[in-house]
């Protein structure tokens, strides 16, 4: 089974952020930039169903060079080899569907995966709009993805409002994969080698036939109003007392 | 300006509570932009629904009622709403954040080419037209400013940022929509729902919420703050260390990539506060942090903090408010 999976580049979700003075970006100087969360446990579902059914990873990322670290973070656990799609301009969610679409278009995986949403822009809308550009079926927050033998489906438990879902979908499908999907392993030292030798093709937009146009634009970031902290209670009856008397909400 | 369709969800046939944050988000940009407010229900065996969307105060609720559209799959609903939204020339669609939307709107969005933008904070209008959205980024931590330059605009509005419709005498017209839907074409079927019962309220209605995460130490820790829980009538929520380790349903999870919510009250216990946990509830009115550890970052957003171990002060808090109440 040949299985397609994105990262992107993030900032690090531990790191405190600043934006900038012009309210243009945030800055990213000094910041450490990390592969996405949920796109770490797309590569790991990844690799465990080539551990399984065999088969051959690739692993997708766009943006400017220094997201082949990235790339080259997901080839050290164990990808097979990667694609770089340079492109430096701004894009929105769709933009990023259209340019995958050429990759899928060109390499015909049987099953597409992504992080459920990426945790700096928090939009979570690629891997479904992927799909629809596909007309491939999708099966949305998964934390469990099983293949039928016949690798012409795949049953997928999914994470929704009030419960699970099992939804079955047809390959080729996309998957977005929730946090409780797997626990992404660690690149081992010899692995980190390895993927200094996995070759990486690069393409442009252009290239592929792409004009990116982003319909959604950032025109400026600001903080939201800082909640103050309040007080330190002494004891559980000051807490009920303030509870009941100041906050009027018991 | 053309019409806002608010696509609304339903659960078993009724109205979900949550879709009246985007009704109302929906009706009072029609009004703003002298568009008209249409609702849209999607499914099978509506009547509830429909009834409840009637008394919200839009214009009209439209209504796709298919056997194939009995269980909900985002491929299915995708070309019920685009239909819908086509035949309707409507220009901005909204629905309220949730797995269901979320699911389903950036699917929707690609198949009409149109400009997508996700758990938005407001609407901005400008000499009556829609002049962008704000919108949370990077945890919460960043509020942008978008815009969204295309004809048709797609929006996941977030339920806390917005109050809910209210219900009005009058009643909207109901209109069918008929749209063709061919189970043969469309590659998935949902196999199974694996519902998490609960008497308690939902996480996102309800008005006080009593979350726990690490520092509960266990499904047992749990059970003590279902007890104060039951006792305020409050949901349980959680951290996200909590579901992870498989104390509670996944669907409890507050935080960035789970649950946002804004009651009257949060309780939070055992919780040490990283942004990504802030980021689901610091918007609520009266925050309480309980936690053993007074440099836990949760004390820095909650009005009242009390340093103690859980396993004591639960127990005590409880028989405190039953004093009290």
């Amino acid at each position: 089974m040949k299985i397609l999976v994105t990262v992107k580049r993030v900032s690090d979700p531990e790191a405190k952020l600043k934006i900038k003075p012009d309210g243009s970006w945030i800055q990213t100087e000094g910041v450490k930039f990390v592969v996405n969360p949920f796109d770490e446990i797309a590569v790991e579902e990844a690799l465990r169903i080539k551990e399984k059914h065999t088969g051959e990873v690739v692993v997708v990322s766009v943006g400017d060079k220094v997201v082949t670290e990235q790339i080259r973070a997901a080839l050290a656990m164990g990808a097979d080899r990667g694609i770089f799609v340079n492109y430096t301009g701004a894009y929105d969610s769709f933009d990023i569907a259209t340019i995958l679409q050429k990759i899928v278009e060109q390499e015909k995986p049987d099953i597409i995966i992504l992080g459920k949403q990426a945790v700096d822009d928090d939009m979570g809308a690629a891997g479904y709009m992927l799909a629809e550009l596909l007309g491939y079926p999708q099966a949305a927050f998964a934390s469990k993805v099983e293949i039928s033998d016949d690798k012409k489906k795949a049953k997928v438990t999914r994470e929704i409002d009030g419960g699970l879902e099992v939804k079955e979908v047809e390959l080729p499908c996309v998957i977005t994969a929730d946090l409780r999907l797997n626990t992404p392993r660690y690149a081992s030292l010899p692995n980190i080698m390895k993927a200094k030798q996995k070759p990486i093709k690069e393409f442009t937009v252009d290239a592929l036939g792409v004009t990116v146009k982003p319909h959604l634009i950032v025109k400026k970031l600001t903080e939201p109003p800082k909640r103050k902290g309040g007080v330190k209670v002494e004891s559980v009856q000051e807490l009920v007392n303030k509870l009941k008397n100041e906050a009027k909400v018991i | 300006m053309g019409n806002i369709v608010i696509i609304c969800e339903q659960k078993n046939g009724e109205l979900v509570k949550q879709s009246l944050s985007a009704v109302k988000a929906g009706i009072d940009t029609a009004k703003a932009t002298s568009s008209k407010s249409f609702l849209l229900l999607i499914g099978n065996g509506l009547d509830k629904a429909k009834e409840s969307a009637s008394h919200l105060g839009a214009d009209g609720v439209l209504v796709v009622e298919d056997a194939a559209l009995a269980s909900y799959t985002a491929e299915a609903y995708a070309i019920a709403a685009a239909e819908v939204i086509k035949s309707q020339q409507a220009n901005l669609v909204l629905a309220t954040t949730s797995a269901f939307s979320k699911d389903l709107l950036p699917r929707l969005a690609a198949k009409l080419r149109a400009g997508m933008v996700s758990d938005i904070l407001s609407i901005k209008t400008d000499a009556g037209k829609i002049s962008g959205f704000t919108r949370a980024m990077w945890a919460g931590s960043v509020v942008a400013d978008v815009e969204v330059n295309a004809d048709i605009i797609v929006a996941t509005v977030r339920g806390t940022a917005f109050p809910h419709a209210v219900k009005v005498d009058t009643s909207s017209q109901i209109i069918p929509v008929s749209v063709k839907i061919d189970p043969g074409t469309l590659k998935s079927k949902s196999l199974e729902i694996i519902e998490h019962k609960s008497s308690r309220p939902q996480l996102t209605d309800a008005s006080i919420v009593v979350s726990g995460g690490r520092g509960l130490k266990g499904p047992e820790g749990f059970k003590t703050i279902e007890q104060l829980a039951d006792l305020l009538g409050a949901a349980i929520g959680a951290s996200r260390a909590a579901v992870d380790a498989g104390w509670v349903p996944n669907d409890l999870q507050v935080g960035q990539t789970g649950k946002i919510v804004a009651p009257n009250l949060y309780i939070a216990v055992g919780i040490s506060g990283a942004i990504q946990h802030l980021a689901g509830m610091k918007d609520s009115k009266t925050i309480v942090a309980i936690n053993k550890d007074p440099d836990a970052p949760i004390f820095q957003v909650a009005d009242y903090g009390l340093v103690a171990d859980f396993a004591k002060a639960v127990p005590e808090l409880i028989e405190e408010i039953k004093k009290v109440k």
